[in-house]
């Protein structure tokens, strides 16, 4: 079973944990959710492990709106992983 | 209608004022708000600012957030403005006007406006302390309790 591509976006803290802004990755085809995917991402290595150990406190956005982990993705979705936002 | 822009440039309230304003006679009443960077943080004496968005999304976001404030007041027109980059202490970091017929729905606005934009769009503030140290700022508990009030 081949995968998929998706484009990710890191924001703030995450994108310096993780040491890059974006990047395109193929994503096993058994990640159907954002929460798959973030555990995923997890395992990548000691900056994602990081960057997603703080579990609840980060948010996500599929295709630029504000999703759950139970969200599904798929191939070609932007997804971008970051904190609770702090503007105003 | 609401004009949105996100910008690193400072705003003029004044230019913004006339330009919802102009040439309109039906309006009542303008709420203002405009957020500033605080020089201290607990006593710890602020360096600097910075403000990260998510470019695609943050427009949405605002329009969004804007769409649903006109959704529930009879408003005349608004400006958010929000300022990304990096911003020094007394800064001018956001702008929100909203005009109506009359103050209420004007005030109203306007304090649904920032309560929800500090909660709903996508921005991220870094602190720089004098001492050199930096953290990103948490989100506030109160904050979102502020948004939920609405």
């Amino acid at each position: 079973m081949s995968g998929f591509r998706v484009h990710l976006l890191y924001f703030a803290w995450l994108r310096e944990r993780i040491g890059c802004g974006e990047e395109e990755i193929e994503v096993p085809a058994e990640i159907r959710t954002l929460g798959a995917l973030s555990a995923w991402l997890a395992a990548r290595g000691p900056g994602y492990a990081s960057a997603f150990a703080a579990g609840k406190s980060v948010r996500a956005a599929i295709n630029q709106s504000f999703a759950g982990p139970e969200a599904a993705i798929g191939p070609g979705d932007e997804v971008a992983f970051f904190p609770p936002v702090t503007g105003g | 209608m609401f004009a949105i822009r996100v910008q690193e440039a400072p705003f003029d309230v004044g230019a913004e004022f006339a330009a919802l304003t102009a040439g309109r006679a039906d309006i009542g009443g303008i709420g203002c708000f405009v957020g500033t960077v605080r020089g201290d943080v607990g006593g710890r004496a602020l360096a600097a600012m910075t403000l990260e968005h998510y470019p695609a999304m943050t427009e949405r976001a605002l329009a969004a957030i804007a769409a649903e404030a006109e959704g529930r007041w009879e408003l005349l027109g608004g400006t958010i403005i929000h300022r990304v980059g990096c911003l020094l202490p007394a800064a001018p970091i956001v702008l929100v006007l909203a005009a109506a017929r009359h103050r209420e729905a004007a005030l109203a606005a306007t304090g649904f406006l920032i309560d929800w934009l500090k909660t709903k769009a996508p921005f991220w503030k870094k602190e720089s302390f004098a001492d050199g140290g930096e953290v990103w700022v948490e989100a506030r508990a109160a904050d979102e309790a502020a948004a939920a009030r609405w």
